[in-house]
């Protein structure tokens, strides 16, 4: 995937994100999660029903990138199992870090995959990734 | 001006963050890195030359600082890590043995967290009441309201000299005049305003007094505690250790030195200390009333240029300081920054600490742009024309 695709598809997600809003529904999970910079500020909620992300929403202030690996995230986390979304988790978090990883599981996730180049937005990039992880892990 | 004297400034970096840390000019660096290669000992320890001479540079130090500041009495000034120690100290160490039930504390909401948190834990602790003093529409602080807001409760007003996002200035001598007259302490938080505009602690009635020596040009980890003698004769010691006892013995019997060494356990930090009085001499070289006046001028060239430029919005024009906040319309405050990064300008983004000023000004996430002495115009003409091109702020997103 060329850079501008890439730009095309994360400026997308942040103009007009996927499921940004809460719900606050009864039976959602929901976590803030905020970087230790004070900048990004989100809250992420998930539906879970029989080990399987059903619904996934967030909301808050945060870059661009942020907010786009949030929409991104939740668009493919919908319909997954946990065991799944650990995986695509790790596989991304991976990814980020300049570690190995998968492509394969990360679908549009992929594109990212050069965001390691600019230290100072990796922590973006993770954040709402660290948001799931802890809803997941409370379960 | 005197931009040669800031090695860093070489790099070709446009830093406009001073109001997260000064840059240092070499003479500071110097003296630092001269106590190392050659008088580096312990303070108040040896019976040796370099041991004496730290001694005489380090309490010159301490005599320094109450001249810049105008203290009456040397053993006024406490060295401690910087603001936020310093007023975690005044709120622990005095205020938590003063205060009762039921007393009130003055803030405002343009408070950095470090002059909101500790009376937050100590309200907890002891059922003090903070009441903030509503702010102006111009988010400034107005000594009316800040009289409205007096009641006999009231024993504490803890404010910033200059607030760190819309960088207003207090009327720091009118507000001190007002605890004088009604028995109140007055706390001021410093970190803004120290090596920016003269302070005078006995003009202005101030009982304790918090700045870090890293904001004035001054090294990192290296700050003062000012408070009134009597007050620090009576302020709980937090942090105990060598240093700072007369004496203790196995009956468990000890004494404390005497103020204000009791409030500076263990071993300090020296070099920050002796580089915070070369900060000092240098500040006074080129003197405070002429770096004030060169930050103003910045500040209203920046805000009559950035006017000149689409969907900029400013949100503090008006304040007395070299502080400068701002959005590009529509684009997160970190995404500017970085942006902003591609053309080596600095700025901060983010709420700055100020965390309940979201509320006041409707955002919760600026640009700050803090200009010094060493910025000039040409730096804010590549500013303005970086915020020119707005339009290309995401193509460098990844």
């Amino acid at each position: 995937m060329d850079d501008k695709l890439k730009r095309d598809i994360i400026l997308e997600h942040y103009q007009s994100p996927f499921h940004k809003g809460l719900v606050n529904g009864e039976n959602y999970i929901r976590v803030n999660s905020r970087n230790a910079s004070c900048v990004d500020n989100i809250d992420v909620e998930v539906l879970l029903e029989n080990d399987i992300i059903i619904d996934a929403r967030f909301d808050g202030d945060a870059c661009a990138i942020c907010t786009s690996a949030a929409s991104i995230m939740i668009k493919t986390l919908i319909g997954k199992t946990i065991n799944e979304a650990r995986d695509i988790i790790n596989n991304y978090n991976n990814m980020i870090n300049e570690e190995e990883y998968d492509s394969s599981k990360l679908e549009e996730l992929n594109v990212y995959d050069t965001v390691y180049k600019q230290p100072n937005r990796k922590n973006c990039a993770l954040l709402p990734f660290r948001a799931v992880g802890e809803i997941l892990d409370k379960k | 001006m005197n931009r040669e004297d800031f090695p860093i400034l070489n790099s070709g970096i446009i830093y406009f963050d001073s109001g997260a840390t000064s840059l240092k000019p070499k003479c500071v660096i110097d003296s630092v890195v001269d106590y190392y290669s050659n008088y580096s000992s312990n303070s108040h320890r040896g019976d040796y030359d370099i041991s004496l001479k730290v001694d005489t540079i380090y309490e010159g130090v301490r005599d320094k600082v109450k001249t810049f500041i105008n203290a009456s009495r040397v053993e006024e000034i406490v060295f401690t890590s910087g603001t936020t120690s310093s007023l975690n100290m005044v709120v622990f160490g005095y205020m938590a043995k003063y205060l009762k039930e039921g007393d009130e504390v003055l803030l405002s909401k343009s408070e950095h967290a470090s002059n909101i948190l500790p009376w937050i834990i100590l309200s907890k602790k002891i059922g003090i009441v903070i009441r903030y003093i509503p702010l102006e529409e111009d988010y400034s602080l107005s000594i009316d309201k800040i009289k409205s807001c007096i009641t006999p409760k009231t024993k504490v007003i803890s404010l910033a000299h200059i607030t760190n996002v819309i960088g207003d200035v207090r009327d720091i001598e009118s507000i001190g005049k007002l605890c004088l007259d009604n028995n109140i302490l007055f706390v001021v938080d410093a970190a803004q305003s120290i090596g920016h505009i003269k302070i005078d602690v006995e003009k202005c009635n101030i009982s304790f007094l918090a700045f870090s020596a890293h904001k004035m040009l001054g090294p990192t980890g290296i700050g003062v505690l000012y408070g009134k003698y009597d007050l620090l004769c009576c302020m709980d010691v937090l942090s105990f250790g060598g240093g700072m006892n007369s004496y203790f013995e196995e009956d468990n019997s000890y004494e404390l030195k005497d103020v204000p060494f009791r409030f500076e356990a263990g071993t300090q930090n020296i070099a920050g200390v002796i580089g915070l009085g070369r900060a000092i001499d240098y500040l006074n070289s080129i003197g405070l009333d002429k770096i004030h006046e060169h930050e103003l001028e910045l500040k209203k060239f920046a805000v009559s240029e950035l006017e000149k430029i689409p969907n900029i919005n400013i949100y503090n024009k008006n304040s007395d300081s070299g502080i400068l906040v701002f959005n590009i319309d529509k684009v997160f405050s970190q995404d500017t920054a970085i942006f902003l990064n591609r053309f080596n300008i600095c700025v901060r983004s983010g709420n700055h600490c100020a965390k309940i000023l979201k509320d006041e000004i409707g955002t919760t996430n600026t640009c700050r742009a803090s200009f010094y002495l060493y910025n000039n115009k040409e730096e804010i003409l590549k500013l303005v024309e970086a915020l020119r091109r707005q339009d290309e702020v995401y193509d460098n997103i990844i």
